[in-house]
């Protein structure tokens, strides 16, 4: 080190000390300026913020936006506002919380869950903040309360809204329901703006388009005397109420619907084919959203869910089933698109399928006679195995795989809904990813006919079917069709999204497929002839997914099988064939034949939509 | 040759004791006790008013012992890299945080109107908060490698340095912490020695720019706020409450406040607001003038220790870099006071270990660990 160095080093430090005192001066005079400010709030003011604090205290209160409407696209109310009355607590004017919680459960029914609830707000809110304890109070005992309200001071009946489904098991799988704000929904949700709010969208529409459902709070600023009691207003900023949302649905097919599924399990939904827009969606049983609402009891609510018709399960876009024959149109328009079959190909049906691989077992048509020739047509107007065994063979897996995507199949469809399923459309890599195992050529041959690992949901199938009707324009389903703008009355119209249209070879194919679907139902040895009707054409298919699987050999024999461990039926459709305006995909579960449980639901919710078009 | 220092060269500092085996042993864990006792008794301290100003929900304090407990391990792993081993990563960890702010801002998740979060799938992490460390650290880096006072090439250079990442925290838009970093930045040539005259010309020169941020620059919201703070009465139902709320508050605490739990105007308009950046009203409610002073006292008793150790730093750049640490925290402080009581407009910014909450807590935690790291890796050379 030399000495000019070390000269150098020295004159930095000293420097360095000169600067870091200075700032330690200012670090001391700033610090000085805040107890200054701090001296002259709470020695030279504290007597008039004491005053401000005691006896004139400017409250800031909440007020909820009113929950937007819903409506069917006929402007038919699924869910609407009602007047109810809820019992309402401000903890500072209660000079014994526990007495009066005591006294209170002696007038009204008043359970434990109201309770820990009402101690958890406690602990959350101011305490001149009004705390709810009892919601849906009846006339009744509203009037009870009345007659005793000298004896509560503090305690009050507030008039409130509540909210209501008229139409109840109807929606409840459209609609969803609203329920109280959970600590869960806490986490999720912009706090401000939920202030005085109670409720919140659980399911269905009432949870996926909550934000413009909700609206957005307004605050009322009051001054107020010592105990919390309103002096005068002082100013306000009224709440911007929700949006009102029309859906797509039409609430009439969906009543034709649900009752033509009468005591059965299962899913329809009907959408336009062109818009996406849904006409009808419905899974049964179904429950009465309304019990949500007030807050479910839990006896009640453990019936519903733990019920093995389980009704709370949106099977429409949650249940995911192997799709069966319905899948066959989709594999016969990939072998016709692909160059594996001509329209005019046949295959001789013994009833029996000898692949050329290796295998353990025949693969069986469901008809042990046999179809004999069979043609594309009549494989699927008869809805022939075997051919569909030969047909897969020649795609193989990959081909299949890549060709029904394009129809939507193993992905989510986007539906405005939460918790949609994705199904599964299995592929050589989906297999070694999951399972870790090589894909095997008799898991084609299943393929082909619906079953083996492909599941879809009854949703995927109406969008698959739909994409078919319009000749390959795939849309995203939607419900929502038009809501109130946010300002002034006028309505917004949602677009539906754009489409997606699949790259196709020759449209003679796809007139050839709707052609044989057309003869399942108007063909004299279709699988689904029994709702042919004169009025116009349907073109659809029909299905059966096993439950479990047979054995070799052994006989199915459904009216020896316990319900339960039935087929189910399932049919795809749409119509009039030539210009579709409705396409319906429906299962009812443990239905045992596509043709007869099936097509007839189908055949009810096409001709109503229709009628009622032509009609209007 | 070289020993640990045992003692204090600079005057008498509490819980430092002549019991050189125990000192050997604190030096050898990287551990300053004067520092790491003074953040703790604050960190109880807060707790204690974070009881009272969350409603007394006990869960509440225990997460944020919890992240505190984090912290002091961030601190205390932070403290075992020496010196010369930050002063060799600063350039990267510099770059690496540029790379992230400008990740963020072309893809970075949008939240609350603003974007501050990078997603690193599991992981969601604020490149800003990284560049409160990665800036005073590449400052000092740069400018101790000339000799001071530095000249207007170094200066030049370094506010480059410091005002590429200022500007892209400015767009996403985060104020307050563009603020805080730029600050960190300018505490190190101001230590560094620059000139007085250049202090003042840069002062003036803000006081003709305020205009144009004001016009070009900030955003509503952030317009909003120093409308607010200008005057309060203007939006009484908006910022404006927080602030008369919280002076009615502090004000009614008087000399000794109304006693812990017994506040009643610190439950705020805003029930997240009184437990995080308005936690301090709580403390003026129920602890008075008296409560203040002991944390007013506390916080000085740790940038006094801060700058103690930045004094006793054996290079330019440890110098620097603690004496830049130190400063900004007390920037911090002095920000969130100023808010609370009205002085300063509402910028966000949380009282440091005393809000709840723990994006900036860890980062801060890491800077002491930077300071105790600068502070027992010295080497004492023998003359």
């Amino acid at each position: 080190m030399s000495d000019k160095e070390i000269i150098h080093g020295y004159r930095e430090l000293q420097l360095f000390k000169i600067r870091a005192i200075a700032a330690l001066i200012v670090v001391l005079l700033l610090t000085l300026v805040l107890v200054a400010r701090l001296f002259y709030l709470q020695v030279l003011s504290h007597q008039r913020f004491t005053t401000m604090s005691q006896n004139n205290r400017v409250t800031i209160s909440p007020v909820p936006p009113t929950r937007g409407l819903i409506y069917d696209r006929n402007g038919v109310i699924l869910a609407e506002n009602v007047p109810a009355y809820r019992l309402e607590l401000i903890p500072e004017r209660i000079a014994d919380m526990e007495m009066t919680l005591h006294q209170l459960r002696r007038l009204i029914p008043i359970d434990d869950r109201d309770i820990e609830r009402f101690h958890r707000d406690l602990r959350r809110k101011r305490p001149f903040d009004s705390i709810p304890l009892r919601m849906g109070l009846s006339d009744e005992e509203v009037a009870i309360f009345a007659a005793n309200r000298y004896r509560f001071p503090g305690v009050e009946i507030q008039a409130g809204l509540r909210r209501h489904y008229p139409l109840g098991r109807l929606t409840a799988h459209v609609v969803g329901y609203v329920g109280r704000i959970s600590e869960s929904d806490l986490g999720t949700i912009d706090t401000t703006n939920y202030r005085g709010s109670t409720h919140i969208g659980k399911t269905g529409i009432e949870l996926s388009h909550e934000r413009i459902l909700h609206g957005t709070v307004g605050y009322l600023q009051a001054e107020t005397d010592v105990l919390g009691r309103r002096l005068r207003i002082l100013n306000q900023t009224p709440p911007r109420p929700g949006r009102d949302l029309w859906l797509s649905i039409d609430i009439r097919l969906q009543r034709i619907a649900m009752e033509a599924f009468g005591a059965e399990n299962g899913a329809l939904v009907a959408m336009d084919p062109a818009s996406g827009e849904i006409l009808a969606l419905v899974s049964m049983p179904s429950y009465d959203p309304n019990l949500f609402v007030t807050g479910i009891d839990s006896d009640t609510y453990d019936r519903l869910r733990n019920s093995p018709d389980r009704p709370l399960f949106n099977r429409a876009i949650k249940g995911q089933y192997p799709p069966g024959s319905t899948i066959k149109p989709f594999v016969g328009l990939a072998g016709l698109e692909l160059g594996k079959i001509g329209s005019d190909d046949a295959v001789i049906c013994r009833g029996v399928y000898i692949p050329e691989f290796p295998s353990k077992r025949p693969f069986r048509d469901w008809k042990r006679s046999g179809h004999g020739y069979t043609d594309l047509e009549r494989s699927i107007v008869e809805s022939c195995d075997v051919y569909y065994y030969e047909l897969a063979y020649r795609l193989g897996i990959d081909r299949i795989s890549s060709f029904l995507a394009r129809f939507g199949f193993g992905r989510p469809t986007g539906i405005d809904l939460p918790g949609e399923a994705s199904g599964l459309l299995p592929s050589r890599e989906w297999k070694q990813r999951k399972r870790g195992q090589p894909w095997y050529p008799g898991e084609t041959l299943i393929t082909g006919i619906g079953q083996g690992y492909t599941l879809a949901t009854p949703l995927q199938l109406a969008v698959a079917t739909a994409t078919l009707a319009t000749g390959g324009r795939r849309r995203q389903p939607a419900l929502l069709r038009a809501s109130t703008a946010i300002h002034g009355n006028s309505l917004q119209t949602h677009q539906p999204r754009t489409a997606n249209q699949m790259s196709i070879i020759d449209h003679a194919n796809w007139r050839t497929i709707t052609h044989s679907m057309v003869q399942v139902v108007h063909g004299p040895r279709g699988t689904a002839r029994r709702i042919a009707t004169e009025r116009f054409r349907i073109a659809g298919k029909t299905g059966t997914s096993q439950v479990f699987g047979l054995k070799e050999d052994e006989e199915y024999d459904a009216s020896k099988l316990a319900k339960r461990l039935r087929d189910h039926a399932l049919f795809i459709a749409f119509a009039p064939a030539e210009n579709p305006r409705i396409a319906v995909a429906l299962i009812v579960e443990n239905g045992g034949s596509g043709g007869a449980v099936a097509s007839p639901i189908a055949g009810r919710v096409i001709e109503a939509y229709l009628q009622e078009r032509s009609d209007g | 040759m070289a020993e640990p220092q045992a003692g204090n060269k600079a005057g008498p500092v509490p819980f430092a004791s002549a019991d050189p085996h125990r000192d050997r042993m604190l030096q050898r864990l990287h551990i300053d006790l004067p520092l790491l006792a003074g953040l703790m008794i604050l960190s109880g301290f807060g707790l204690v008013i974070l009881y009272s100003a969350g409603g007394q929900d006990s869960a509440l304090v225990v997460r944020q012992a919890l992240r505190l407990a984090i912290g002091f391990v961030v601190a205390l792993l932070v403290a075992q890299i020496p010196p010369h081993g930050l002063k060799h990563w600063t350039p990267w960890l510099y770059g690496f945080g540029l790379l992230l702010l400008v990740a963020v801002l072309i893809s970075g998740e949008i939240g609350k109107g603003a974007q501050r979060w990078l997603n690193l799938g599991l992981l969601r992490f604020q490149p800003s908060e990284l560049m409160k460390i990665a800036v005073p650290l590449m400052a000092a880096h740069y400018v101790s490698r000339f000799h001071f006072p530095p000249g207007p090439r170094v200066i030049a250079i370094s506010t480059l340095l410091i005002a590429l990442p200022v500007l892209l925290i400015v767009e996403q838009p985060d104020l307050g912490t563009a603020l805080l970093i730029a600050s960190s930045g300018c505490f190190v040539l101001l230590l560094a020695g620059i000139s007085k005259r250049l202090i003042l010309s840069v002062i003036t020169l803000q006081a003709v720019a305020a205009p144009l941020i004001w016009y070009f620059v900030m955003h509503d919201y952030q317009r909003r706020r120093v409308i607010t703070f200008l005057n309060p009465e203007n939006d009484p139902l908006g910022a404006g409450y927080h602030i008369i709320q919280s002076k009615i508050a502090i004000g009614s605490g008087g000399w000794f406040g109304k006693g812990w739990l017994n506040g009643t105007q610190a439950y705020l308009d805003f029930l997240p607001e009184s437990s995080t950046d308005f936690i301090f009203a709580v403390l003026g409610e129920e602890f008075g003038l008296m409560g203040i002073l002991a944390l007013l006292a506390c916080y000085l008793y740790i940038v006094w220790r801060g700058m103690q150790i930045a004094l006793q730093a054996q290079d330019s750049f440890s110098r620097l870099l603690a004496g830049s640490l130190t400063l900004t925290f007390f920037i911090y402080l002095f920000v969130n006071i100023g808010m609370v009581s009205g002085l300063l407009p509402v910028v966000g910014l949380p009282l440091p270990l005393i809000s709840y909450g723990g994006s900036s807590m860890v980062t801060m935690m890491a800077a002491f660990g930077i300071l105790m790291s600068i502070h027992t890796h010295r080497k004492l050379v023998s003359t």
